[in-house]
């Protein structure tokens, strides 16, 4: 069976995938069971999904996995049926466990080393905690779980309600002859209610070999006195076939206990009569009994679902004359996949998609945008009236085009709830690791962002999470001398605000100890040591590039990273971070980030000759200046009044290094442009040509990060323009300006 | 011997596999998600055989073999129990329930496809 087109991979791979889900009800489902609900459908969905883990673990001869599920699930069961109420310990280690459980499930998906010393820790734990039946258990596993291999054969444990039969011929030496049985078979009536057919139990027997039947009439009773529901018939059968009596009882698996039964095997000197007929028979040499009618493949290791090609093969060179048997496999070898796919019910309407089709339609309509812009821009060029014919249909065009691009951006969205979920695993682990009390709370959970953004911000997020528990959070004694719970609160949020995305990484902890801050930054030179800075600019010292270094960071938020590592990734996603902060109150981290990485409403404006693109959220208000309405602060620093309102005012085209500062601001066009946080500041641009929608290209890794710069896009004319980080340029030009003040 | 068969389980990989242990053999298979479910699919079916997983949501198994068997076109219908547990006491619970046998899960491909001829007759 080739890797590519190998059916098993392909639902391996399904697997996988069901499991992540699998692991988000149950993070879900403990996250209710420990904030103290009792409805019973909770820890059954958390049940069911280690059971459903378990299962298809075994099916993939997972063994690790099963056996550790099957213990994580023994412990829940326990809950399940109330013999056990689990406490906050217990709740801490069946956390421990889905997380471990999700560990060992990544392990298997990309055939990792399976760390055994955790398993057998936290099994270990389980046993503790809910005493006993471990062994017994761990033996249970061990043998319902064999990879492939255990199915509906020789499953007679615990079954002991039939006394034990006539074993005593069993242990007689092996006889050259076809061994003989006797069989007596009479139904009780509760086996007619459970859709077993005598008829077909006889038939089953009969195809083992040579079987005589008799049915017994003796108890029928005469016609008037008959009861339709009862049971009167029962078979007396001979049997004369190579297999052991285990085989017979086989076929009587499941209506054990739901009939008489006896199989004696003839020829032990107990058994001699009435089986003579059957012994003359059996000397005409049924050495080799012909196989059962196509029914059963009697031989275990014929591979159904694969092989029927090999056989077919195998079958044609020696047998010429059998011609109709390849034909018949062949036709019965229908390509799996497709097979199925025509055959069932799908599972719901649910569709799975490679990430990278969705990807090509992103840029297909990314093309499809700039296209419209061109074709829009040509028809003006060409001076129709925007009333004709044309041009209406243009419109309608670009309705569809964005109702389209929306449609699509939609496929891209995913709730961050995964995301979240993650984030709590971490704020168990390290809080455990500094011995803080500490709880996650999360907000805006179904709050959708493009999955690339959600993957991208996996690893910022984790980072500042274990900041807020490590730094953010004061010790239980802090805490506590504080008049504040024991218990510290990290909160994670996520929220749709004007066109983007806001995640905010709470604590309620003492918040940014700034004189420190300070103090460290003035040591490591970030900052002259006679520096007057403002809380802000003390706050934002944290997100400085070499602020955070080893030496003073916990084995916990350190790892070399710091924030301006941070800061940096959440820009490469087109997103900003603030932080803001109040003593004794705890600290707060903002990013906002854009819905998505692949278009955005951007003005179109000139400076300095050059064509640059503007995202048109940040914009509030586009002004001519005025005489009056400018102020110079010093030289090369302006303010300009906006209703009363003093804002920075920064000219767009010296900051970017396009030309020198000019000696005039009045007639200046200016952006006023808003930030999240309320923040306001002026830019001046030459001209405005248009309101559009661009189609954001990453510029490559190999250009250096340009501040200021966020991407590029390709305008309707094919000319290419830059898309401006406006924050990121007025961060840029304070900051220059503010080293100047300082350096002054 | 084709079959025509209903499979109900709440596990998605699991009714992958019975589907790729049943269809490549000529069988035809229909699936449903959990009890209710399959109580929905099995509406105007006639499957030869019934397999069913226990822990499902909505509708458990024994749920769904005793709506099954109050159905007059289903009272004989082989119903078989898809399980990971092979205790005796789920065993009897299922048969009380009216189920005709079991499958112990993971399931050898060959295995169901014989157990599942067995039943059907």
């Amino acid at each position: 069976m080739s890797d590519a087109n190998d059916p098993m991979a392909e639902i391996r791979a399904s697997f996988f995938i069901e499991c992540e889900e699998l692991m988000e009800a149950m993070q879900d489902g403990l996250t209710t069971l420990d904030e103290g609900d009792d409805d019973p459908e909770t820890i059954n969905v958390v049940f069911r999904a280690v059971h459903s883990i378990k299962g298809g673990a075994g099916a993939f001869g997972l063994e690790a996995l099963v056996r550790f599920a099957h213990r994580y699930e023994t412990a829940l069961d326990d809950v399940r049926s109330n013999k056990f109420t689990p406490d906050a310990d217990a709740m801490r280690l069946f956390f421990s466990c889905a997380d471990h459980l999700s560990d060992l499930i990544r392990v298997c998906r990309d055939d990792d080393a399976i760390p055994d010393d955790r398993s057998a820790e936290l099994l270990a734990q389980l046993d503790t905690l809910l005493g006993g039946a471990a062994e017994e258990e761990e033996e249970v596993s061990a043998d319902d779980f064999e990879p492939m291999g255990v199915s509906i054969s020789l499953d007679l444990d615990g079954l002991g309600d039939l006394p034990p039969l006539d074993f005593d011929v069993d242990d007689a030496a092996p006889m050259d002859e076809t061994p003989c049985y006797h069989i007596r078979f009479k139904p009780e009536q509760e086996m007619f209610e459970t859709g077993n057919e005598p008829q077909m139990l006889l038939r089953n027997l009969a195809a083992l070999g040579e079987a005589t039947i008799e049915c017994d009439l003796r108890d029928l009773p005469p016609l008037e006195a008959l009861a339709a529901e009862t049971s009167y018939l029962s078979w007396d059968i001979t049997l004369i076939a190579d297999v052991d009596e285990a085989e017979i009882r086989e076929i009587f698996e499941f209506v054990d206990g739901l009939c008489e039964l006896s199989v004696r095997r003839a020829g032990s000197d107990t058994d001699a009569p009435a089986v003579t007929a059957p012994i003359e028979t059996s000397s005409d040499g049924f050495a080799d009994l012909p196989e059962p009618p196509a029914t059963v493949p009697d031989d275990p290791d014929v591979p159904v679902a694969a092989a029927p090609a090999p056989v077919a093969a195998a079958l044609a060179p020696s047998a010429p004359s059998a011609a109709p048997a390849p034909e018949e496999k062949t036709a019965r070898k229908p390509a799996p996949a497709k097979a199925a796919g025509a055959a069932a019910n799908g599972p719901k309407s649910v569709v799975r998609v490679d990430l990278e089709r969705i990807e090509r339609l992103v840029n297909l309509v990314g093309e499809l945008v700039i296209n419209q812009a061109m074709l829009s821009q040509s028809l003006e060029q060409a001076g129709l009236s925007p009333h004709s014919d044309a041009m209406n249909g243009l419109e309608e065009f670009q309705r569809l085009t964005r109702d389209i691009q929306d449609s699509v951006m939609m496929i891209r969205a995913q709730p961050v709830k995964s995301l979240f979920q993650r984030m709590s695993r971490i704020v168990r682990e390290s809080s455990a690791g500094v011995g803080k009390n500490v709880r996650l709370v999360t907000v805006g959970e179904g709050t959708e962002v493009d999955k690339t953004v959600i993957e991208r911000l996996a690893d910022p997020l984790t980072h500042m999470i274990r900041n807020a528990v490590d730094h953010g959070l004061e010790s239980t004694e802090d805490r506590r001398a504080a008049g504040k719970s024991a218990e510290g609160i990290v909160t994670l949020s996520a929220a749709h605000r004007s066109g983007r995305v806001i995640i905010e990484v709470s604590d309620d902890g003492a918040g940014i100890n700034r004189k420190r801050v300070l103090e460290i930054a003035t040591n490591k030179g970030l900052v002259p040591a006679d520096a007057s800075l403002t809380d802000s600019d003390i706050d934002n010292l944290l997100f400085a590039p070499g602020f955070s270094t080893a030496s003073e960071v916990s084995d916990l938020s350190g790892r070399g990273v710091g924030m301006d590592v941070v800061k940096t990734a959440i820009q490469s996603l087109g997103g900003r971070i603030t932080i803001t902060s109040e003593a004794g109150k705890g600290t707060k981290f903002s990013i906002s980030l854009p819905l998505t990485l692949a278009v955005l409403d951007g003005m179109v404006v000139n400076v300095a000759d050059e064509t640059l693109v503007v995202p048109l959220n940040v914009v509030v208000e586009t002004l001519s200046l005025g005489a009056a309405d400018v102020e110079m602060l010093r030289p090369g620093k302006y303010i300009v009044r906006v209703r009363g309102e003093f804002v920075p005012l920064f000219d767009l085209g010296v900051e970017l290094g396009y030309r020198e500062a000019r000696d005039s601001y009045v007639g200046a066009i200016v952006l006023l442009i808003a930030y999240e946080d309320g923040a306001r500041a002026a830019l001046i641009i030459d001209g405005i040509q248009d309101q559009r929608q661009v189609v954001i290209k990453g510029l490559d890794d190999s250009f250096f990060r340009a501040p200021g710069i966020a991407a590029a896009t390709i305008l309707g004319d094919g000319q290419i323009a830059l898309i401006l980080d406006p924050a990121d340029i007025i961060a840029e030009a304070s900051g220059a300006s503010r080293t100047e003040a300082l350096s002054a | 011997m084709s079959l025509n068969i209903l499979a109900v389980d709440d596990s998605r990989t699991m009714r992958d596999m019975i589907r790729l242990a049943l269809v490549p053999v000529g069988f035809t298979v229909h699936l449903a998600d959990d009890g209710l479910h399959g109580l929905e699919v099995l509406d105007g079916l006639e499957p030869d055989v019934i397999i069913t997983d226990i822990n499902m949501p909505r509708m458990d198994g024994f749920g769904f073999i005793d709506a099954v068997r109050d159905q007059d076109d289903h009272r004989a219908t082989p119903i078989l129990v898809l399980t990971t547990e092979s205790s005796a006491e789920l065993k009897m619970r299922a048969r009380n329930a009216g189920a005709t046998g079991w499958i112990v899960k993971p399931f050898d491909p060959a295995k169901l496809v014989k157990a599942l001829q067995m039943v059907a007759g």
